[in-house]
């Protein structure tokens, strides 16, 4: 049973999503525990993955014992095991924290809830592992339509911005299956790995630079790239604050990293950067995207909105990592997936505990009570917010610390500057939150207002904090950010170094 | 030029088909139009692969005992056929979430015209 | 919420001809894997058997056809037969879905490989019949009662 190991992980989530609405059909309560325990189970599948394929190298599954290019395989190499990974570990705490807000927000519908997120998370794995291309925009389908349920199952707003967000994502997904349409006729097979053999052999055909425009630009509105970001800041805003903390971390990253193993490992970078200049196109795109989401972010006044626009300059350095197309922009690029949902996984958890405590989660009327009725979360908080910021030696660092040498390395000095005053600009944004929590002394007691934890109740009430079970998560996150950072030697070293692309 | 424009008339229809599509759901208000739109571009692209798949004097891929199985280019290739059944599939889930996220958004606020639509977000 | 009016023509041939259409639909998905059709297809003349009624008859007399609240768990119950069927062969020793291994005594192995084909198709169908018509009245469900 144990050498089916590469696919356990979307099989076993798809398994639990699909008993849940059977399970949970007279008691209700029974939803949470069960997903808790399914992701728990995906944790453990991705370490043992790792952990296998850095002793004895890429692994490959044969679906239905059929051999490519025939059949469907799944392909675990270093880097796919290892944003599995960062994904699975994520979504392993969001859900753990989501079991104490969930009811409040979305009343009633935790079923439906909970087997969205597992379809999500299995679709996200699927599209991870697989090395067919058809089977990847199936699975892209399951996690898209996942995802456009999660936003859309609030109240208000959510469902207008979650039907953009499906129109938008249709698009994109439709041109990318028009883009390997293209590519089945030219070659034949659909097999990532055959396909990479077939190409040049017919260099110079106009169908391959078809496919490759369509795939981007599918891609790209997955992503979020500059011009195609407009259905992300009300996706992220409106959705209820649960959806938004797993939807946000992940689902970007993942189209990055389907862009990232077609662009490199699929056509060829040579291809890519040098025949057809796309990676070119990329790099500026996300510079540009870079600073709009860093200047857009001072501007707004509530927080999950702030969040979303700094998402956008987050994958913008993702992205400028991608085009960069040196080997230290490409570490870079694939460090800053691993940060990133770490960092934005954590933001958008302190906005819900924020959200729950107070009512709502506006940044001008935060203020320094704040400090004492949530003192852990507004710490995990800083961690994260120095992180985004660049600080060693935080995470967030190293990865910008490897995009500037790549910007370097290929003589591009304004990519440098953009690096450097986007840091700046996150610092401007952040540095107003924190002002306002820790450095402004608390507003005048109003009477019977009690700002003493002691008389709190509930079991954390030593601690300062009501909750445990939302708090633990953030705090788990955020100080794991500290040690990914020190660590980071070690991450590039075994993992990264390993899966740089050929031709780099 | 005329084998350009004649001779892959149906790629040209094809085309046609997804333009109508994005301008639908580009240029149109009501939400229900930018829908219809949405799916007439998911059609043109199974047109897209069912056209790929078809070869001269071939016939439909079912086994004829007449014609055997030793000689495969009499019978057109099933494996576009079989991926637009995904496809397909694909796009009937993509409408039921198009479908019910629309009439949530008209119990809300009484209105599909994405105009009035982006006031009302802006404002509540 | 308005009243349903019965138009005797309409009501009759669908009473009729629903239940040739829910036989043909199962002949579509046991005849699957020698002659066009299959689970997706079949389902959906299932469907349409069943919404045939619920469109003629209103949504209260079609309950005594299929009840709402099947809709969703026997999706479920379709989409774990076919996962069923996967997890079984790769329990028997082989890979997920490789028909080859399922442990049913006195076929060969083509044999088994067509049996198995015919079990995920008989799960795939099943699945779209349920999950079409519980999108049917899940889109119905806010008219009735406003």
């Amino acid at each position: 049973m144990i050498q089916n190991s590469p696919a356990l992980a979307p099989l076993l989530l798809l398994a639990t999503a699909i008993s849940l609405p059977v399970l949970a059909i007279k008691k209700t309560k029974v939803a949470y525990p069960v997903t808790m325990v399914a992701s728990f189970g995906s944790v453990i599948i991705s370490s043992y993955n790792i952990c296998l394929v850095l002793r004895n190298g890429p692994l490959t599954y044969h679906f239905g014992g059929w051999f490519p290019p025939i059949g469907i395989e799944y392909v675990l190499d270093p880097l796919s095991s290892f944003v599995a990974l960062v994904v699975n570990v994520i979504a392993f705490f969001v859900l753990w924290h989501s079991g104490g807000i969930q009811e409040r927000e979305i009343p009633g519908k935790s079923v439906p809830y909970y087997a969205l997120a597992l379809l999500f998370l299995c679709g996200a794995n699927g599209i991870i592992v697989t090395g067919d291309l058809f089977n990847l925009y199936v699975f892209m389908e399951i996690f898209s339509l996942a995802g456009y349920g999660l936003i859309g199952i609030g109240e208000k707003q959510a469902p207008v911005a979650s039907f953009r967000y499906l129109i938008m994502g249709t698009v994109g997904a439709s041109f990318y299956l028009l883009g390997i349409g293209f590519l089945y006729i030219v070659t034949g097979s659909l097999n990532m790995a055959d396909v990479r053999n077939i190409l040049p052999h017919i260099h110079g055909n106009p169908a391959v630079a078809a496919a490759l425009s369509l795939i981007f630009i599918g891609m790209g509105i997955k992503m979020a790239i500059f011009p195609l970001h407009g259905w992300l800041p009300d996706a992220y805003t409106y959705a209820p604050s649960t959806s938004s903390a797993l939807v946000a971390p992940i689902g970007t990253k993942i189209a990055a990293y389907v862009l990232i193993r077609i662009l490199f490992f699929v056509f060829g970078v040579e291809f890519v950067s040098q025949e057809l200049p796309i990676t070119d196109s990329i790099a500026w795109l996300s510079a540009i995207g870079i600073l709009y989401g860093s200047v857009m972010a001072m501007a707004q006044s509530e927080m999950k909105r702030m969040l979303a626009y700094s998402s956008i300059a987050q994958i913008g350095y993702i992205g400028l990592g991608i085009g960069l197309a040196n080997p230290l922009g490409y570490i870079g690029a694939v460090l800053h997936i691993l940060n990133h949902a770490f960092m934005k996984g954590s933001l958008f958890l302190v906005a819900a505990n924020v959200r729950r405590k107070t009512g709502q989660s506006n940044i001008a009327k935060l203020d320094a009570s704040l400090r004492k009725k949530l003192p852990w979360t507004m710490a995990a908080f800083t961690v994260a917010a120095l992180s985004m910021i660049g600080l060693p030696p935080t995470a967030g660092f190293f990865s910008k610390w490897y995009l500037a040498l790549g910007a370097i390395d290929r003589g591009n000095w304004v990519f440098l500057a953009v690096i450097l005053v986007s840091s700046l600009l996150n610092a401007v944004y952040f540095f107003r939150i924190l002002e306002k929590v820790y450095l402004i002394p608390p507003p005048a007691q109003k009477t019977g207002e009690d700002l003493n934890p002691e008389t709190g109740k509930g079991r954390g009430s030593l601690v300062g904090e009501e909750n445990f079970s939302l708090m633990i998560p953030v705090v788990i996150i955020s100080f794991s950010l500290l040690l990914i950072g020190l660590g980071n030697a070690t991450i590039v070293e075994m993992i990264i170094q390993r899966i740089i692309p050929l031709g780099m | 030029m005329t084998d350009f424009l004649l001779g892959h008339y149906v790629y040209w229809s094809i085309i046609a088909l997804l333009i109508i599509g994005l301008y639908g759901m580009m240029l149109k208000n009501n939400l229900a139009k930018k829908l219809i739109g949405m799916i007439i571009f998911q059609v043109s692209i199974i047109m897209f692969y069912v056209a790929s798949a078809v070869k001269w004097s071939a016939t439909v891929p079912v086994l004829d005992p007449a014609i055997g199985v030793a000689d495969a280019a009499k019978y057109i290739s099933p494996l576009q056929h079989c991926l637009m059944l995904t496809a397909i599939v694909v796009g009937v889930a993509t409408s039921g979430v198009a479908f019910s996220l629309a009439i949530l958004i008209y119990r809300h606020y009484k209105t599909l015209e994405e105009s009035d639509l982006m006031e009302h977000m802006k404002s509540s | 919420m308005r009243k349903h009016k019965y138009n005797q023509i309409v009501l009759s041939v669908s009473a009729t001809v629903s239940p040739f259409i829910m036989l043909f639909g199962l002949y579509v998905i046991f005849h699957g894997h020698y002659s066009p059709g299959g689970g997706f297809q079949g389902g959906t003349m299932l469907a349409a058997a069943l919404l045939l009624i619920r469109l003629a008859a209103g949504f209260d007399i079609a309950q005594l056809q299929f009840k709402r609240i099947l809709g969703t768990p026997l999706g479920s119950i379709g989409v774990l037969i076919y996962f069923g069927t996967g997890f079984l062969a790769m329990i028997s020793g082989g890979e997920f879905l490789n028909y080859g291994f399922l442990p049913f005594a006195g076929f060969t192995e083509d044999g088994l490989r067509s049996l198995g084909i015919l079990m995920v198709e008989i799960g795939v169908g099943v699945a779209v019949m349920a999950i079409l018509v519980a999108i049917y009245d899940d889109l119905l469900e806010g008219y009735l009662h406003d």
